[in-house]
């Protein structure tokens, strides 16, 4: 069943914060700047291992620009700046440091888009892509993770006899569990979502939702949607952000019931944004 | 309810009405005069090539045998031929393609994918496409300085396939940036998502998906080489040639053979422009009979760019 968006039944989250959460990432002091604008003021916040994290806040706060700092998709943008840190454990490097490759970063770090973005290949070829760019040839080791990736993304028993097909040819729902199992197939440390489900009608929105519940616990995700009850339902832990800053961060029933600055509560509650 | 039995209240006036559809008639007749003048235009274009075709076709078709292809050029026009001209220009279209297309397309492919946008970038960009509009006839004046006496490269098939090569790249970089552009940026993000390099970004996505744009620039741009005289009369191609130059495979080892590219050369259109240049309405027949010829490649090459990119593009979607 669909919870209703109604914001009172949308809080009663499906899932509960972690009884002992380790940092996975460790953002501090974050600033980000396109040319002369600062999109991102003095970000601190903990990722935390193998829980949802979401990132909410009205058009232009900041939200989408910090989730791609994250696998630096910002430099392919030209004239964009990091300042301050992101720390990723175990082996606490800083991500966004200039002295990182960015390839080395999105290797540990996937995404899953707004629009489903599937390659005009066959889906066998989708899911494997981030394989084949690491050098692995093997047609066993291929197939047997491509159709890891594809049951991790629930797409399995829908595509299995036809993986020859171009990928482009699923549905809209579809596709976008195939960009979920694109980016589950390199065994990423943390997958990004940026508004997953903006494109989908309210069942794909559904499944996809499910997917990412089902997927904590394995990996660290983070999640940006304009949607709270989507928010509300799928994560761990929320971030509020407005005009480039953190306003609050916390447990997601926790910020959704006990919000504690005032402008979470009118942004929760509708007032603006 | 009560007032649904009256009758609905007309708010239009018959008079309202005629204003209404003399107002829209006005407006109607611009739909008229333009699709008139349409028409016309596209007539223009479509007649004076149907024209020209015809006349050719009626003053040469009775020329177009298969003797007429295997015959050397000659003083009795009945017994002339093209078969130097058709070599040639084969053998210049392939130092033209191979050299020319593979600088082309990785000239586009840099300026769209890698180079960094500055004022040096942006400077070359205007460069090219100006060089797309430089008359072919200064292209030869450069070949000559430069193949033929510089590079000592001599009235050859060689600095021709060059000169050629130099003078349709522009074409095929302006086609290959528009097809490179035309990638979605969504399908380079999901691949360096992925964590590919650019040049894995560039060969596995960029490239295949804009392979139908680059290939139609490519043909459109050989079909323009094929027809072109100026340069190549510029630079010394003979104008006439009765033996053929060395094959280029051989049935001894090693089965290969460059000294063709040493040769002397005539082509299609050089020949046909001899021909019309003599007296005697006997030798325009021969041109005429070599014009189809021309006339046909080029229209059997657009064709398949035609082709090449439907077929292509049906397999390619976003």
């Amino acid at each position: 069943m669909k919870p209703s968006i109604a914001l009172a039944s949308a809080t009663e989250s499906r899932v509960q914060p972690m009884a002992d959460p380790k940092v996975k990432s460790r953002i501090r002091n974050l600033n980000f700047y396109y040319g002369q604008m600062q999109a991102l003021k003095n970000i601190n916040m903990d990722i935390f291992e193998h829980a949802v994290t979401a990132l909410i806040g009205p058009s232009g706060c900041g939200k989408s620009t910090l989730l791609r700092c994250f696998n630096r998709m910002h430099d392919l943008t030209p004239h964009t700046r990091y300042e301050g840190e992101i720390r990723l454990y175990p082996d606490d490097v800083n991500i966004v440091g200039p002295d990182i490759d960015p390839i080395e970063v999105r290797m540990r770090i996937s995404m899953v888009f707004q629009k489903p973005n599937p390659f005009p290949k066959s889906i066998y070829e989708n899911v494997a892509y981030g394989l084949r760019v690491r050098g692995i040839k093997s047609r066993s080791e291929l197939d047997g993770r491509v159709e890891a990736a594809l049951r991790g993304a629930a797409l399995w028993d829908e595509v299995k006899d036809r993986l020859d097909e171009p990928g482009t040819a699923l549905s809209g729902g579809q596709q976008q569990r195939l960009c979920i199992a694109r980016a589950l197939a390199t065994d990423p440390e943390i997958i990004l979502f940026d508004e997953p489900t903006s494109a989908l009608d309210p069942i794909a929105t559904a499944s996809i939702e499910d997917l990412i519940i089902s997927m904590a616990g394995n990996v660290t995700v983070i999640i940006v949607t304009h949607n709270m009850q989507q928010a509300a339902r799928v994560s761990n832990y929320t971030a509020f952000m407005y005009l480039g800053e953190l306003i609050e961060f916390g447990a997601t029933n926790e910020l959704f019931t006990r919000p504690r600055h005032q402008r979470t509560s009118d942004y929760l509650t509708g007032r603006f944004g | 309810m009560a007032s649904l039995s009256r009758p609905i209240t007309v708010t239009a006036s018959p008079s309202a009405l005629g204003e209404l559809r003399s107002n829209v008639a006005r407006r109607r007749r611009w739909d008229v005069v333009f699709a008139a003048v349409g028409v016309i235009a596209t007539s223009v274009g479509v007649i004076t090539l149907l024209a020209l075709f015809i006349d050719l076709l009626l003053d040469g078709y009775h020329r177009l045998t298969l003797d007429f292809f295997l015959s050397y050029p000659s003083r009795r026009p009945e017994q002339a031929g093209i078969l130097s001209a058709w070599v040639g220009t084969c053998l210049v279209m392939s130092v033209t393609a191979v050299v020319g297309v593979p600088l082309a397309v990785a000239a586009g492919v840099y300026l769209e994918e890698y180079a960094p946008r500055n004022w040096v970038t942006t400077l070359i960009e205007i460069n090219v496409s100006n060089l797309a509009a430089v008359p072919s006839i200064v292209y030869g004046l450069l070949a000559l300085g430069l193949f033929v006496y510089a590079l000592n490269f001599g009235q050859s098939i060689l600095s021709a396939g060059l000169t050629l090569a130099l003078m349709i790249m522009p074409i095929i970089v302006v086609a290959t940036r528009e097809a490179v552009r035309a990638v979605p940026h969504a399908i380079r993000e999901a691949a360096y998502a992925v964590g590919a390099t650019r040049w894995q970004v560039t060969r596995d996505h960029v490239l295949p998906y804009s392979i139908p744009g680059i290939a139609t620039g490519v043909i459109i741009g050989l079909a323009r080489a094929i027809g072109e005289t100026a340069p190549l009369i510029t630079i010394g191609a003979l104008t006439f040639i009765a033996y053929l130059p060395d094959p280029p495979i051989t049935t001894t080892p090693p089965f290969i053979n460059f000294n063709w590219l040493w040769s002397g050369f005539t082509v299609l259109p050089i020949q046909m422009f001899n021909w019309v240049s003599r007296p005697g309405t006997a030798f325009h027949a021969n041109a005429a009979a070599a014009g189809i010829v021309i006339v046909a490649l080029t229209l059997v090459m657009n064709a398949f760019a035609i082709w090449l990119r439907y077929r292509l593009r049906k397999r390619i979607t976003w």
